[in-house]
């Protein structure tokens, strides 16, 4: 099989997007560069997440009813809905508002958001919704009397939340917050379903363009896989840390 | 908001195709996928090394990967190779090796293998050792105590989590409209392109996902409720001591 294409023009033609459709080494760049993608919308949507989820959390348990109801349709619907679909429908939902509250804030009224603000919008939304319940379950397990012994010391809301809430729910959250992170790197791969260039999306072109899908996916799989585990090494570190000042059950 | 698309019966049949192909690729790879996972946790927590090994990488290898490019690697990566063996074509599996929906039912099955897999090993690990010491002072043979005891009560355990990965498995079916399975991701696609609504189809997929979510919680609730031994006997325990 091999031979018989060897009378082909050594170097590939160009392909669709402009790399060289030769083969492995060729690749090699642009799927590095689609990981690094891949952990940079990962490491942005799961930041604003936490944001997300914190304000969820928040707002769930808090005394204002309107904010309440609120929290909980968001984190009940999309928690409810598949992710792929949501990420297509906000998506182009998501492109159409930032661009026109860009358009509304901005100068020229010529301003399209870039698929990577996108793709990190999306999947921050998302990802905010599990951390809502992540952060409300964690919130629910610190023990009452310390809360209260906060109130005591008349600590402000603020400085009750920053000192004594979030230190105490940390470690609570933890594993939750470790699964999280997990499915966000995984769901990553579907934002290469609207066409974001990020390590999925470039191993189908190569796979596409060099007719290779098996070896493409492969190595598709085994960094996703590098992933993941790298940063299970990380989270058992963070929790162990976390755990630091807890009770030994 | 335009939704009068509904009433063509052309687009109905669409939605109807994807509907029973995401219910039937949910309950084959459901059902296929427990089998799997019982003998993954088996394999894991029973098995000689070697297979206990195989089946613990099997784990890892899938929960640490997307499902899209597992989904990809079986349909593009090992499907495009499987021509080149040699009067495979000819075989009687041949026309199931070219069909999307197989590779969808396998690739699902593949998944909850490994993540249901995985919720039982946990099970069976906190099945309470007394009860297993019981059963073989009652002169248990392993495979009995296995069969009768540990299974069932680990699968009581874990019953709850069990619910929550059979949603994420109904949640995941959109995927296949990836790989030219008709489900209703893919029936919204096909309005999509033939009317130029962006959302509302779509907008539709969303509500009945919503509604098969409640459906099916409300089944898996049903089951636990029923569950032999799922509710606490209290009464009936007090009343014997």
């Amino acid at each position: 099989m091999g031979q018989r294409t060897s009378a082909a023009p050594k170097k590939g033609k160009k392909t669709l997007h402009g790399y060289q459709s030769e083969g492995l080494a060729d690749w090699a760049g642009p799927l590095l560069q689609g990981t690094l993608t891949t952990l940079e919308i990962a490491l942005a949507a799961y930041a604003i997440g936490i944001l997300l989820g914190l304000m969820g959390a928040l707002a769930k348990l808090g005394k204002v009813r309107v904010l309440a109801v609120i929290a909980s349709a968001y984190s009940t619907i999309v928690r409810a809905v598949p992710e792929l679909l949501l990420i297509i429908i906000l998506f182009y939902a998501g492109t159409q508002a930032l661009t026109a509250l860009m358009n509304a804030l901005g100068t020229d009224g010529r301003t399209e958001v870039s698929g990577f603000v996108a793709a990190i919008a999306v999947l921050a939304f998302v990802q905010g919704a599990y951390m809502t319940e992540v952060f409300r379950g964690a919130i629910l397990a610190i023990p009452k009397g310390q809360l209260e012994a906060a109130d005591a010391y008349g600590m402000t809301a603020f400085m009750k939340f920053r000192r004594i809430t979030v230190p105490a729910m940390l470690p609570n959250a933890l594993s939750g917050m470790s699964n999280l992170w997990l499915i966000l790197i995984k769901d990553t791969a579907l934002v290469s379903v609207v066409g974001f260039e990020e390590l999925f999306f470039t191993a189908q072109q190569a796979a596409a363009s060099t007719n290779k899908y098996f070896t493409f996916y492969a190595i598709a799989g085994v960094t996703y896989l590098m992933l993941t585990m790298a940063s299970n090494a990380v989270f058992s570190k963070a929790e162990k840390l976390a755990r630091h000042g807890q009770a030994r059950s | 908001m335009d939704f009068s698309w509904i009433h063509d019966p052309f687009y109905q049949s669409y939605f109807w195709q994807g509907f029973v192909n995401t219910l039937m690729l949910v309950a084959i790879s459901g059902f296929f996928g427990f089998i799997l996972a019982v003998l993954n946790a088996l394999a894991q927590v029973k098995g000689p090394r070697p297979l206990a090994w195989l089946a613990k990488g099997y784990t890892t290898v899938i929960r640490g990967t997307p499902l899209l490019v597992q989904l990809f690697f079986f349909y593009d990566g090992i499907g495009r190779l499987l021509p080149m063996i040699d009067g495979i074509r000819q075989s009687i599996i041949w026309p199931l090796l070219t069909n999307a929906f197989f590779f969808g039912c396998l690739t699902f099955t593949v998944s909850v293998g490994a993540y249901a897999g995985e919720v039982i090993r946990g099970a069976m690990a906190s099945v309470p050792k007394r009860e297993l010491e019981t059963a073989k002072a009652f002169g248990m043979s392993s495979w009995k105590i296995l069969w009768r005891i540990w299974l069932p009560r680990a699968i009581q355990i874990c019953l709850p989590t069990l619910t929550g990965e059979i949603i994420l498995l109904l949640k995941s079916v959109p995927l296949v409209s990836t790989i030219a399975v008709v489900d209703l991701l893919r029936a919204a696609n096909i309005v999509r392109s033939e009317t130029f609504l962006v959302y509302e189809p779509l907008l539709l997929v969303a509500g009945i996902y919503v509604a098969l979510t409640v459906v099916l919680t409300w089944v898996m609730h049903t089951i636990e409720k029923n569950f032999p031994g799922a509710k606490p006997q209290k009464s009936a325990l007090f009343s014997r001591l």
